[in-house]
């Protein structure tokens, strides 16, 4: 079990170990995705400045898990504030005034409402920088210059190296016929550029229609 | 000025762009006829800007020498933060004796400010929360600035109650933690929600703020890297978490985004709700109505987005972001103040008639005190400022005049104050025993910590604006029609035209008037 996690840690880091493709812009770049993900592609991961519309289709992505996460902080907060306002009440510190009931849910519902709102929203952070694997202060990819473009106007496709279907050549000979502008290969070591094979490159001068 | 009452007057939109389309986007759609486009129709960037202009816009002005005129205002915000700091002091030392407050009247600036304060604070989430359900998507100009005045706004807020207590040190006393007296906080008391709905509203408001700048602080590391600054770019890299616009992650960062939001909207409502709880649940004639709870919402919605319009109108020109802050932006928050200034309005006559429809002596006597009664200049300027003024904004010309609509955003805010003095003061000061009555006046001391409260919220929000990128970079570049994948194929699949069009209703028809451009407003606003 501990060598199967010590892989499994292994494969995480080298996730964004592969060829890095720069596209022209967002349309392109879902083309490309999709067009690789059709021909068995599974490692994929694009780069961009804003989310794209449908990309989470294109690589045959679900929705988010998130909102699980969301309710269970949701029922914990309710659950905690349903709690504190009875024992408060019933339990450790009782008043009898008129021989009303000592725990009263009407008047508790603001601070139990309150305290689900908070939980849900801790959760929906905590759970979507756990399932990012943020804050992540190491990332392969940040050796490429390229990519600092990423975060402005920059369109990027990533094929990981564990991919089953990848070869550092093949693919990187489709990605520049589906229209990439420049391929490289990144590694823990670095960025080096890779150029299309001489078949490949005549086909990338036309457009990716 | 013609009118067009359907999208079908898109059905020949301009095409230009090549299947290997740059990322220069094509002419701005304009209806065929040449009219003007419609304000749900104006595009929400002007200026043809690429995504990178739009980068630069925004993140230059977070990377430049520090312009003296920041150094001045900055310099008078410092001013009134001493003076809040001086304010405080003196409070802390000698009590809230210090303060106006009388025997009827034991409620005063303090929790004026309070409501003032918090009420702001809520067009930040309506916009990061509300809009964002809504799917307005005008909303990604503004929402990083509001929600930034949201927090600052509670902040603010935050500060009068706390003080408010008298013996500030034992203020922990209010939060659930077992103490040396073996005692709970009273929950069943309002002051006590409010304890909660406040400090929780700023703890989410935070992490929406923090979540949506995430991406915007990784787009300042790259191009710190870029520029070879690598303390900044060590600092921004610390607070972007890693970021890399990964598309597994922004699934995940959509969803908490929406999930957010979603969470947020109820929350929103639900503080301004418990603050009017701490007037509505007593029996004090003119407090003790059910009104409070919806009619305090639209308050507070009414005076933050008078708070935005001050905010953006001078941002946009000092930072020249007049194409990402358009006058169309500007005109639908004139929209909204229109609004929600005649929901309240409706609110205060509402108020009167159900006062006269009870037949109770008392609460008779409270609502003709307000009018005529020794306040009846702060009533008859609440009653200006937030009834009569935005009234003006039914005429178009002046929703996108930029002097009016900042004239109307201060007495906006004026007034708003105005109604919070109006509810506390002069429901207090004549209550049942008429042997008790007073007239209640703040003293220097109430005045000068009204007064640093300005000092820190513009600190902050100068801080803000200097280190923080004021727009929210990535969500704006999402709303630009070349965002959209289907922008670049021109195969005849529907999506030629820029995708807002699809949110288009055609049931509300209106002209955008002829200023297209930036250049454009300044004659507007003559006018």
């Amino acid at each position: 079990m501990l060598a199967a996690l010590k892989t499994r840690l292994a494969e995480r880091a080298d996730t964004n170990v592969g060829l890095l493709a720069e596209f022209e812009n967002p349309g392109a770049l879902y083309d490309a995705v999709k067009a690789l993900h059709s021909r068995g592609y599974r490692r994929l991961d694009t780069f961009s400045p804003f989310p794209i519309h449908g990309m989470d289709g294109a690589m045959g992505l679900g929705v988010s898990p998130l909102g699980f996460l969301a309710f269970v902080g949701g029922v914990t907060g309710l659950a905690l504030g349903t709690w504190l306002q009875w024992w408060t009440s019933e339990v450790d510190y009782a008043i009898n005034i008129s021989n009303k009931p000592l725990f009263a849910w009407q008047s508790s519902v603001p601070i139990m409402f309150e305290l689900t709102i908070l939980f849900t929203a801790l959760a929906v952070v905590g759970g979507m920088l756990a399932f990012n694997g943020l804050p992540q202060p190491y990332n392969p990819l940040f050796h490429s210059e390229r990519f600092g473009r990423a975060t402005d106007d920059g369109f990027f496709l990533h094929v990981g190296r564990a991919d089953g279907r990848f070869s550092r050549t093949s693919t990187a000979d489709e990605l520049f016929a589906l229209g990439a502008t420049a391929v490289e290969y990144v590694d823990h070591d670095g960025a080096t550029d890779v150029q299309p094979t001489t078949s490949a490159s005549a086909h990338a001068l036309a457009p990716a229609s | 000025m013609a009118t067009v009452t359907s999208k079908t007057a898109y059905g020949a939109a301009p095409s230009g762009a090549s299947a290997v389309a740059s990322a220069v986007p094509p002419a701005l759609p304009s209806y065929p006829d040449g009219s003007p486009l419609t304000l749900e129709d104006a595009p929400l960037v002007r200026g043809n800007l690429s995504f990178h202009d739009i980068t630069e816009l925004v993140a230059h002005h977070t990377e430049k020498k520090t312009p003296t005129g920041w150094f001045l205002a900055f310099g008078a915000a410092l001013t009134g933060l001493g003076i809040l700091g001086l304010a405080i002091a003196y409070l802390v030392w000698n009590g809230p004796g210090v303060w106006g407050l009388n025997n009827p009247v034991g409620w005063g600036w303090a929790i004026v400010n309070f409501v003032f304060w918090v009420g702001i604070g809520h067009a930040g989430t309506l916009i990061s929360a509300i809009l964002f359900l809504f799917r307005q998507k005008w909303r990604t100009s503004i929402n990083r600035a509001a929600e930034a005045m949201t927090l600052f706004a509670v902040a603010c807020a935050l500060l009068f109650p706390t003080f408010h207590v008298g013996r500030v040190w034992l203020v922990y006393w209010l939060l659930p933690i077992p103490n040396q007296m073996w005692m709970w906080p009273n929950f069943k008391s309002p002051l006590d929600w409010d304890v909660f709905a406040v400090s929780i509203y700023g703890t989410v408001s935070l992490l929406f703020w923090y979540v949506g700048l995430i991406p915007d602080l990784a787009t300042l590391r790259d191009r710190a890297v870029a520029q070879g600054r690598m303390l900044r770019a060590k600092i921004m890299a610390f607070f972007a978490l890693g970021w890399t616009g990964s598309n597994r992650a922004w699934r995940h960062y959509e969803r908490a985004y929406l999930l957010l939001a979603g969470i947020s909207t109820p929350l929103v409502l639900s503080v301004h709700s418990v603050v009017s709880f701490d007037f509505a649940v007593s029996l004090i004639p003119g407090w003790h109505t059910t009104i409070f709870p919806p009619y305090f919402v639209a308050g507070a919605i009414f005076s933050g987005f008078a708070m935005v319009v001050t905010l953006m109108v001078v941002a946009r020109r000092v930072f020249g972001l007049e194409n990402l802050i358009t006058i169309d932006h500007l005109e639908k928050m004139n929209i909204v103040i229109l609004l929600t200034g005649t929901i309240v309005g409706f609110a205060y006559i509402t108020e009167f008639f159900i006062a006269w429809y009870s037949g109770v002596e008392y609460e008779q006597y409270a609502f003709l005190n307000r009018m005529a009664g020794p306040y009846w200049w702060a009533y008859w300027s609440m009653m200006a400022c937030n009834l009569i003024f935005p009234q003006i904004f039914w005429v178009k010309k002046f929703r996108r005049s930029i002097p009016v609509m900042f004239a109307i955003s201060i007495t906006t805010n004026i007034g708003m104050w105005f109604e919070r003095f109006v509810i506390t003061v002069t429901s207090l000061h004549r209550d049942f025993l008429p042997s008790s009555w007073d007239y209640y006046s703040p003293t220097i001391w109430d005045v000068l910590l009204f007064v640093g409260s300005f000092g820190l919220f513009f600190t902050l929000f100068l801080l803000f604006l200097r280190f923080v990128p004021m727009v929210a970079i990535a969500e704006v570049k999402g709303v630009l029609p070349q965002a959209d994948p289907h922008f670049y194929h021109h195969h005849g699949d529907g999506h030629a035209g820029p995708h807002h069009v699809d949110f288009q209703q055609d049931a509300y028809v209106q002209a955008a008037d002829e200023s297209q451009t930036p250049a454009d407003e300044s004659s507007a606003a003559a006018h």
